[in-house]
């Protein structure tokens, strides 16, 4: 099986701990892993604050990279379902609709196409789950707390996996925290007391760490975080499923 | 029709949350209605058919709205109800007032009517010498507070009981000091009785209009709704073209969503049907588009008049919970009123699609299905192309275009930390940037992913 790694451009200039530990545990479980050096950006900045229009390069390079895998995984909720729902192209239509029914979020990766059903991982810890809305609403990673449906959760599944880890209750189970994209900038004010109160929720009921599959919104609590010299870090939750000691 | 805009969303948001405590409470009170919607939702094992359902009414109504309107209009004659049909909000405005003036009326009592808000008939007809006052607790509260609501349910949900009770001390004599709702409530009841018993015309909103028999549905708690009509010798009834529905039998899928997704109750105490006047009393109803007919065009956004104005969006909002309705500037608040306000004015409304993290929570809870978040994301594009968008914002945006689709201007600047400083609008290291007003940067670390990743390739080599 050849996947193509997917490492969006704030994890690989922020987070390379998050990218190690994806390629390793790809690696673990039997995938042959390439990683094209030449990818930048899903372009999801730009379509996001309006600009679609102008992510036309970005899409064609996209698809230069990555046409070629079986499968195309990322540690990045948001980038992935933002390359699943708008990856278009004037050139290459034909292979850009091919990537979009062959991209996957690292956590539905193991659970949905690896189909995993253990892990060697340890992680003795009380750890808060964020769930990212483009993981939760987008791509589904776990039932939305909105809907009259029977709950499930694919990351909850797999950090279930993980020796010595307790997951804490939160109050509210999966509100949006407030990082957005454009909008931690431009509504700076709503973004950080967005941030705050979920940040409040995790401290409230004693996660020592907050993990996500979207490293955007753990960037966005960790800025908080560590303004207000808090003692809680953030982690990737593939960081936590490759922990071995 | 549209408020005149001082301060932007982002700006009104700010000064909203200055007072954290007041944001923290307005948070809990709208969070613990949407809990309330959950639990109502939750207790029907067909709530996500009946919203299907809904949709999809919803969706043949709009598509064959012609047709149905011209029926609806013929029943309602049949019934004895004169129609009328306004274009625009000034003409809307118009037609209230000569029905009014034509029977001498120069007091007026109103319920159950966001589309009149939209169209500022209270201001249109004060400045034309007839009294209005609004009987929806809420909405009367609002209005003695020269006030616009902040919500389409809850209108003065903002407000917290003592202030009110101020209000009240000033306008209506109650005691200084006094703010027990119960008793500020019986101290309403009974000012408004009196409206009630000496108004001649009364003016109502519509909640569903059924096509095939030319009646209308107002739902309300209060029952004012109905005492203002009873009593009064003129009924006008305003609604907006998309209020529709084909048939009676499907009535009662709405009313079931409804009131469920609005406060979580059951069914709104009164759904109160009107079809035909009473001996000696007069019905008018006017049919207002006022830019429907145009968001019906635009076939990204035309499922937005599904909308049956439960609020539920915005009590599952954040944005909104944190922002309060005020910030929205625009009479219909939180995201469906930031899918509604650019088709009536994009300038003045750019701001509104912005207002938002596109977490998809509004879509999940609409009893219609209307795909709200995915429409935001549209309206920014269209924002753009317009060329509403700020300018340095736009330069911002070419810049990153052009730099993220070259790998090699990518790689060359790709030092762990400091390409991505100098490019992402969202990072950029300077004192200008809000990022850092309340928020960290993580530490670039010493080496970015493509650097591991290249050095440890060549050292397996």
């Amino acid at each position: 099986m050849n996947v193509g790694l997917f490492i969006p451009c704030y994890v690989n200039q922020f987070y390379p701990n998050a990218a190690i530990a994806t390629l390793e545990l790809l690696q673990k479980f039997g995938a042959n892993v390439v990683y094209p050096v030449n990818q930048t950006c899903c372009g999801q900045p730009m379509a996001n604050s309006g600009f679609e229009h102008l992510s036309q390069d970005c899409n064609d390079l996209f698809i230069n990279n990555f046409s070629d895998f079986d499968y195309i995984v990322g540690p990045s909720a948001s980038c992935i379902l933002h390359v699943k729902e708008h990856l278009h192209s004037n050139k290459h239509e034909e292979q850009a609709a091919n990537i979009r029914s062959k991209v996957f979020e690292l956590v539905e990766f193991l659970t949905d196409v690896l189909k995993i059903e253990k892990l060697d991982a340890v992680f003795p810890h009380k750890v808060g789950l964020h769930h990212s809305c483009h993981g939760l609403r987008g791509l589904h990673l776990s039932q939305m707390s909105e809907l009259n449906a029977p709950p499930f959760s694919k990351p909850q599944y797999l950090l279930n996996m993980v020796k010595g880890l307790e997951q804490v209750t939160l109050d509210r189970a999966d509100e949006c925290c407030g990082f957005g994209g454009v909008f931690c900038v431009s509504e700076e004010a709503v973004s950080v007391k967005m941030g705050k109160d979920r940040v409040t929720d995790h401290l409230k009921h004693g996660a020592e760490y907050i993990t996500s599959s979207d490293l955007s919104c753990l960037m966005h609590l960790e800025g908080i975080l560590h303004r207000n010299k808090s003692a809680v870090k953030v982690i990737h939750i593939a960081e936590i499923l490759n922990a071995t000691t | 029709m549209s408020q005149t805009k001082t301060k932007d969303h982002a700006a009104l948001a700010e000064a909203f949350i200055k007072d954290e405590e007041r944001v923290d409470w307005h948070d809990g009170a709208l969070w613990y209605i949407r809990e309330k919607r959950d639990i109502a939702a939750k207790q029907i094992p067909e709530w996500e058919e009946l919203r299907e359902a809904a949709s999809k009414i919803k969706s043949n109504v709009i598509s064959n709205l012609h047709e149905y309107l011209l029926q609806f209009e013929a029943n309602l004659k049949k019934n004895g109800v004169t129609v009328h049909w306004a274009d625009s909000a000034e003409e809307h405005n118009q037609i209230v007032y000569s029905i009014l003036k034509a029977k001498e009326i120069n007091q007026m009592v109103k319920s159950k009517s966001m589309l009149t808000e939209e169209c500022h008939l209270n201001e249109y007809l004060e400045e034309r010498g007839i009294e209005v006052i609004n009987s929806d607790l809420g909405e009367y509260i609002q209005q003695i507070d020269n006030e616009p609501p902040s919500h389409i349910v809850l209108p003065c949900i903002h407000k917290r009981k003592e202030e009110i009770g101020e209000l009240f001390h000033e306008h209506l004599g109650t005691e200084k000091g006094l703010s027990d709702p119960t008793l500020l409530t019986r101290v309403a009841r009974k000012h408004l009785r009196n409206i009630f018993l000496t108004r001649r015309g009364a003016l109502t909103g519509v909640n569903f209009a059924v096509a095939e028999t030319g009646e209308y549905i107002v739902c309300t708690n209060e029952g004012n709704a109905d005492m203002g009509a009873h009593l009064s010798e003129v009924q006008i009834a305003s609604m907006g073209l998309e209020k529709l529905i084909p048939q009676k039998k499907h009535l009662g899928i709405f009313l079931r969503l409804l009131a469920r997704s609005a406060t979580g109750q059951p069914i709104t105490i009164y759904s109160s049907h009107y079809k035909k006047p009473r001996i000696g009393q007069e019905m008018h109803l006017i049919l207002v588009d006022a830019g429907r007919t145009r968001q019906l065009g635009r076939p990204d956004f035309r499922d937005s008049l599904k909308c049956i104005k439960c609020g539920s969006c915005m009590n599952t909002c954040p944005v909104y919970r944190k922002s309060g309705g005020l910030s929205y500037h625009n009479t219909i608040s939180g995201p469906i009123g930031a899918i509604l306000a650019p088709n009536l004015d994009m300038k003045n409304h750019a701001d509104l699609p912005y207002a938002s993290t596109l977490c998809g929570s509004c879509s999940n809870v609409c009893p219609v299905k209307i795909n709200i978040h995915e429409q935001l994301y549209k309206w920014r594009q269209e924002i753009v192309k317009e060329g509403y968008a700020a300018n340095t914002k736009a330069l911002g945006m070419k810049t990153m275009a052009w730099t993220l689709s070259s790998p090699g201007k990518f790689t060359t600047v790709a030092k762990a930390g400091k390409w991505f400083m100098h490019n992402v609008p969202f990072v950029l290291n300077n004192k200008f940037n809000p990022w850092y007003k309340q928020r960290d940067m993580p530490d670039g670390p010493k080496e970015s992913f493509s650097e591991w990743f290249t050095k440890n390739k060549e050292q397996k080599k």
